[in-house]
């Protein structure tokens, strides 16, 4: 099917992927596509490892991505992007959070978290954007904004205009939060310029 | 857009489209459907369609004890003619199943659905089991819907069906059914008058005479089933240009086949059970040779084997796991003598980078914390567990879980092995760990053994006043119903003193004090009569929890004893390690800590067992903004 497109948005529990990935399905279908979403999560609430499946086209049948299809690989957390590399096809683009969360069996000495995950996926033959998305949204006020400013990131890479990403993405606070709109607005922008600043230096 | 509770338009208009999960698509088919009754017991993957159920007008719903509680309260609602729903995780229906087997045999008068949800993959499972055996073993029709369209669809068709032939409908689901999104058309609701109960004992009332006459009509109705699959709208043949090889498959399986062989005939069996051998017949007709392809037991293969009919499928395919494309295509390649396409190649040599493990933890703050720490210091000793977040205790830096079968066992295996214990282990202590609303589901009838046998076993409730791991919902332990309302409460002390347990044995311990949790727990397990410990703090996750003032760790003081790292709590991180040597010659390994403060909040457990009292508040001015809770 290869008018449909695949996006991989992983991290772990808790850091927002699957809202994330609700919110490109929702645009995705806004502009009249067939959409599927699924996610490979287990028990993931309790901080493990989430990978969510996107795919949208003409019309989609499975719902996941085979490893080696996915066009876009959003990490929101350094090694967990670096662990689904291997979804991307060849010529694929990573956007990778450099910002690490460290899981209690390395502070337990058990195994060792990677020295540069950005690098290994570089040195695998990926090309990767990269930026400190965490740190990004910390400055904003709000480590949560992570998430709004992964979108951005993401935005001008998608097969349609960043401005309806970001709609869908404020319009969820419209009615509950007003008083995060700007917020948003912000960190979306702030996203958006993170990853053209990577692009630019790659 | 989305077709969630909350939303400006709720429930969505009839012909609207939305993008909904297949539990999401359940539900609101339920409610279209006109049920007046649906009743369930969280589970993954099928926590949802309960869960939405209940934010829909008109329905009453619930949260049972039990599965088997939820089947009987709903298969009570069709003999009172109302249609009916139930909702269970696969190894929930091994709890039900005793209901089921004779409620076969009475059928139902109004509508009655059941859907089944399994864990393909063993994402959030024990086990892997296929409940289509259920269709079979019962005698009952099931239905395989393949994404959230079919799931919405076929639960509507599963009520016509179940009325017609005055028999319960099971909708099999899996995870990749339940919780994927996809577009779905909603339609109208209709609501149904209902007939109210009718005196029949000759049906109702299953004593072995009026059973045995009923099992002919279960046969000749699972033939009349097996005529109505071979016409139903529900299976569906598509043919296709490449006939070499024909695919027999069922649920989500059928989008892989599609995907993975666009030119292929197809036999998609959505009324999958008793299955159609005539349309088998019609379509191996058609094609050179067949494969099914079946999630995860070969149901349909042996069936249609036995009917003389050469089929493929679990000799080339696997006979667990998820049937993804991925696994397809080298299968087919494979039997069809052929080699995979340059691309699929090149993406067979694309190996995953090595990267740790992130195996799921217990949450920062979390009441269990406490309680592994303290088990963990316990000596000789077999912790006997159960089933929700404190399974999680099995692992670093715990290590203080013993065993975990099914919902409850913990009672009944700690028995055993007081019971069986070696000779050289007289002195071994048996411990057994269960939540709040696992020891209602099925632990209560385990600890009533264990007293009226005389058990050497102490028994701990953790009781969170949550079903923790399906993400919180009530229970009769949280004293609110299923929207939230006030409800009727469990007292666990005066349950257990009911049960037979001894006043001085039950305590009510607050896991966040250390000490008295250890002393209690030592002096438990020495004394060889049934005692229970309760704690009774709530989940950090919940409305009950209220987060307190973070800590932090002072970098000079810490003397990387390494004490607060045992506490497991995802907030507390090693900065560095190292290893001295000490005066008397042993060497030591040092951790140096810091907290993550934003994600602390303040439960103090750390604190306890700091040697030199290196974790100390924050002070106010540097709080954060905004007091993030991870989860």
């Amino acid at each position: 099917m290869s008018d449909t497109t695949n996006i991989l948005v992983v991290g772990t529990g808790g850091q927002g992927v699957m809202t994330a990935t609700e919110i490109l399905a929702e645009a995705a279908i806004a502009f009249g596509h067939d959409v599927k979403k699924t996610e490979v999560a287990g028990m993931a609430q309790r901080g493990g490892v989430v990978s969510s499946h996107l795919r949208f086209g003409k019309r989609v049948l499975s719902p996941q991505i085979s490893p080696g299809t996915a066009d876009l690989l959003l990490g929101f957390e350094a090694a967990e992007g670096m662990r689904w590399r291997h979804m991307l096809r060849p010529d694929g683009l990573a956007l990778m959070n450099t910002g690490r969360l460290v899981p209690p069996v390395v502070d337990l000495g058990l195994f060792e978290y990677p020295d540069d995950p950005v690098a290994a996926v570089r040195a695998a033959g990926t090309r990767v954007f990269s930026f400190d998305a965490s740190a990004i949204a910390k400055e904003l006020g709000d480590i949560r904004l992570g998430n709004t400013v992964m979108l951005g990131a993401i935005a001008d890479h998608l097969p349609f205009s960043p401005e309806v990403l970001e709609q869908c993405i404020l319009r969820r606070f419209a009615s509950k939060k007003p008083e995060l709109i700007e917020l948003n607005r912000r960190a979306f922008a702030a996203g958006r310029a993170a990853a053209a600043q990577a692009a630019a230096a790659n | 857009m989305s077709a969630l509770p909350g939303a400006a338009t709720w429930p969505a208009p009839a012909h609207s489209r939305h993008l909904m999960s297949g539990n999401d698509a359940v539900a609101r088919a339920v409610w279209e459907a006109g049920v007046r009754v649906a009743a369930g017991y969280p589970g993954t993957p099928a926590t949802e369609m309960l869960e939405v159920i209940s934010s829909y007008p008109d329905i009453y719903s619930e949260w049972s004890v039990n599965e088997k509680v939820s089947l009987e309260v709903a298969f009570g609602a069709a003999m009172a003619g109302s249609r009916s729903f139930c909702a269970m995780k696969h190894v929930g229906m091994n709890v039900a199943s005793d209901a089921l087997m004779t409620i076969t045999l009475t059928g139902v008068a109004g509508g009655l659905v059941i859907a089944v949800a399994d864990d393909v993959g063993l994402s959030s499972s024990q086990n892997e089991q296929d409940s289509r055996y259920w269709g079979r073993f019962a005698h009952l029709p099931l239905l395989e819907p393949a994404d959230s369209q079919e799931a919405h669809d076929f639960t509507l068709a599963a009520f016509e069906l179940s009325e017609r032939f005055q028999v319960p409908v099971i909708v099999r689901m899996t995870t990749r059914v339940c919780h994927v999104k996809g577009l779905v058309t909603v339609g109208e609701r209709t609501a149904r008058p209902v007939a109210g109960f009718t005196k029949d004992a000759a049906r109702w009332v299953m004593v072995p005479g009026a059973a045995g006459r009923r099992l002919p009509l279960m046969f000749e109705r699972e033939n009349r089933l097996r005529a109505e699959a071979e016409v139903s709208p529900l299976n569906v043949i598509e043919m296709g240009s490449d006939r070499r090889v024909g695919f027999i498959t069922s649920g989500p399986a059928y989008m892989h086949v599609r995907e993975s062989f666009p030119a292929a005939p197809v036999l998609k069996l959505g009324f999958s059970c008793p299955v159609p051998f005539d349309l088998v017949r019609s379509f191996a007709a058609q094609c050179d040779r067949l494969v099914v392809v079946e999630e995860v037991e070969p149901l349909i293969e042996t069936e249609v084997k036995a009917q003389g009919i050469a089929v493929h499928g679990k000799d080339i395919l696997p006979r667990s796991g998820e049937l993804a494309p991925s696994v397809l295509k080298p299968a087919l390649a494979k039997l069809l003598g052929e080699s995979l396409s340059p691309p699929e190649k090149a993406v067979s040599k694309f190996a995953p980078l090595p990267v740790f493990p992130r195996p799921p933890t217990m949450c920062v703050a979390c009441p269990h914390l406490g309680v592994y720490y303290t088990l963990a210091q316990l000596r000789n000793v077999t912790i006997s567990g159960d089933i929700g977040c404190y399974t999680l205790g099995f692992g670093q830096p715990w290590n203080a879980l013993d065993a975990c079968v099914s919902m409850g066992a913990s009672m009944g295996m700690a028995l055993g092995l007081d019971k069986g214990r070696a000779e050289a282990e007289e002195d071994k202590k048996i411990v057994a760990v269960i939540g709040d609303s696992t020891f209602m589901h099925m632990g209560m009838q385990g600890l009533l053994d264990i007293v009226y046998n005389r058990g050497n076993v102490t028994v701990m409730i953790l009781d969170n006043r949550a079903v923790g791991m399906t993400g919180g919902q009530n229970n009769p332990g949280t004293g609110r119903g299923i929207h939230g309302e006030d409800a009727p409460r469990v007292d666990f002390a005066t349950l257990v003193k009911a049960l037979g347990v001894a006043e001085e044995r039950v305590h009510v311990i607050d896991p966040y004090e250390l000490p008295t949790l250890f002393k209690t727990l030592r002096q438990e397990t020495k004394i060889a009569e049934p005692s229970v410990i309760i704690t009774n703090q709530p989940c950090v996750l919940g409305e009950d929890y209220h987060a307190r003032k973070p800590f932090q760790v002072l970098e000079d003081v810490c003397t990387g004893c390494g004490n607060c790292v045992d506490v497991g709590c995802p907030a507390i991180h090693v900065t560095r390690r190292d290893t001295v040597v000490k005066a008397n010659g042993k060497e030591v390994a040092r951790s140096f800590v810091r907290i993550e403060s934003p994600a602390c909040t303040g439960c103090g457990l750390c604190v306890q067992p700091c040697a030199p009292d290196a974790i100390v508040h924050v002070p106010a001015l540097a709080m954060p903004i905004h007091v993030v809770k991870t989860s």
